[in-house]
């Protein structure tokens, strides 16, 4: 089991860092979600974004792949500013993203297979490398004899390895899961987890979400970020 | 095949009742138009065919003979715009007659000499309106051995009439159809986008390009206006094919006029605006869907 011991609240903005924050906040309708937001992630780092439902732990993960604009403050990943990213490059900078939605977004009416390949079809991949990849990452996580079923017909945890499995197909340099175990049961939790640790050993850097804090310290080395009402609360290591 | 084509040939499975009805709209758009040009070109044709002759009789008095042949010729030629000029005698006349008419033998038992005129067919070099042919014939008319010419004023200056209304309608009537099925294309791409909203958010969020989201929209767009086109096409040649053989016997009893089918050109053309037709619908849909 880790434990988690305090650090430094304002760390040092490291130069190798490749996720960094400055003063980053973000409005709805006037409301704060995210207020005056400063982090450095280093490549290779595991982050566990805690916090209380509303906290503003998703809103992070939104702001970091453009799903949503900040309102204030930049945002650097791997050293290109966000704020200046022209929409014709933004889709290379996603394809750096790995991402583990909190609902999962696997499209009905595709195959599993189908719904893996989509991000190697996007990034041109071509068509023997994409079959063999995807069965690849498929066997994986355990999902590579269920490749031709449609997700409606799936369990939640199958579900949610056919999202982690399209989350980690590309390669990412970054893995991003919003809630990756959230309506899991336990034994699916933890696989799923297992499977994102596994590419985190590669050197991944992952940022996870979850409120499921008690999962996350019996198996994960890492940094927690603790949010609540859409400030860093609290920065500590995970041992 | 393109990944953008097999993608678009699976949304087009997927979405089958919605293609379908797209395809048949357009289809139905295409078979008015082309009914409409087809009439066009068969009139046209006629048009054609009497303006490339620029032909007219002329009638000679029963007290011509053939000495007078040369003088009249120079005076018809010293009129100028004139191609051709031949002589066809009453005998020639009537040999030609029982030749275009042998199947109505009963008719030809029932003549007593020959009632035909001599006569000179001319070829005028150019003309630009019947206007001006009829001044040239009245001027004809003017010498003395000329009973009469003969250049279809009454039926063709009729036909000229209602072609032309014909084509102005046929314009308007085109134009509309092509708005209806332009609106009908838009909206089935605007109801496929809508329910690939997700398809299209994870393919973003997947950093999909949005050459790569918008392709097989544009692909479904192009198949169903050229499959529409091609349908559309078919439907126009099955009732051409069934009923121009009756049509050009029914029409034979007045003119000599055959009708035909369009022209590879024009089908192509009404294949490749039912095309951009597709294009276009998906265009306009999607600059306002993704605006």
């Amino acid at each position: 089991m880790g434990n988690i011991t305090n650090s430094d609240m304002n760390p040092e903005i490291k130069k190798n860092s490749i996720i960094r924050l400055f003063n980053v906040s973000k409005r709805y309708n006037g409301k704060f979600a995210l207020k005056d937001i400063n982090l450095d992630i280093e490549p290779g780092e595991f982050i566990f974004i805690s916090g209380p439902s509303g906290a503003g732990k998703s809103t992070l993960l939104k702001v970091l792949y453009l799903a949503e604009k900040v309102s204030e403050g930049q945002i650097l990943i791997d050293g290109m500013n966000l704020a200046r990213i022209s929409s014709s490059r933004l889709p290379l900078l996603r394809r750096r993203f790995g991402m583990v939605f909190q609902d999962f977004k696997l499209i009905p009416n595709r195959t599993v297979y189908e719904n893996v390949a989509l991000v190697l079809e996007a990034a041109g991949e071509k068509p023997d490398y994409i079959r063999k990849k995807v069965m690849q990452v498929l066997r994986t996580t355990e999902m590579d004899k269920k490749a031709k079923a449609l997700p409606p017909t799936l369990s939640g945890g199958e579900q949610q390895r056919v999202a982690v499995a399209r989350a980690l197909v590309g390669e990412p340099s970054i893995i991003l899961a919003d809630e990756p175990t959230g309506s899991l049961d336990a034994k699916s939790a933890q696989a799923v987890l297992d499977f994102i640790m596994e590419y985190h050993k590669k050197g991944a850097t992952v940022l996870v979400a979850s409120h499921n804090l008690h999962l996350l310290e019996s198996s994960v080395r890492g940094r927690n970020i603790e949010i609540t009402e859409g400030t860093i609360k609290r920065t500590a290591t995970m041992l | 095949m393109s990944p953008f084509i097999k993608k678009a040939l699976t949304d087009i499975r997927l979405n089958r009742f919605l293609n379908l009805v797209t395809i048949f709209t357009i289809s139905l758009s295409i078979l008015v138009v082309s009914v409409f040009m087809l009439f066009f070109e068969n009139a046209g044709r006629v048009i054609e065919a009497w303006n490339q002759g620029g032909r007219a009789m002329i009638y000679l008095k029963d007290n011509f003979t053939m000495d007078m042949l040369p003088e009249l010729k120079d005076r018809i030629n010293s009129l100028g715009n004139i191609q051709g000029l031949v002589f066809i005698s009453k005998d020639e006349a009537l040999d030609r007659l029982k030749k275009e008419i042998s199947s109505s033998s009963a008719f030809l038992k029932t003549l007593q000499g020959n009632p035909l005129p001599d006569a000179l067919e001319i070829q005028m070099t150019s003309y630009n309106s019947l206007e001006e042919v009829e001044a040239f014939a009245e001027k004809i008319k003017r010498i003395e051995i000329v009973d009469d010419v003969e250049y279809g004023q009454g039926w063709l200056g009729k036909f000229l009439k209602i072609f032309n209304l014909f084509k102005i309608t046929g314009y308007a009537m085109c134009g509309l159809f092509f708005l209806v099925a332009l609106f009908i294309t838009s909206n089935t791409v605007r109801l496929a986008f809508y329910s690939r909203k997700l398809e299209v958010e994870v393919m973003r969020l997947v950093g999909a390009t949005e050459t790569f989201i918008k392709a097989p929209f544009y692909v479904e767009g192009l198949l169903q206006g050229f499959i529409g086109g091609v349908l559309g096409l078919a439907i126009l040649l099955i009732t051409y094919l069934m009923f121009s053989s009756g049509m050009t016997q029914g029409l034979s009893s007045y003119i000599y006029f055959d009708v035909r089918f369009l022209s590879i050109k024009t089908m192509g053309l009404i294949i490749f605006g039912s095309t951009f037709l597709g294009w276009f619908g998906c265009y306009l849909s999607l600059k306002q869907i993704l605006r």
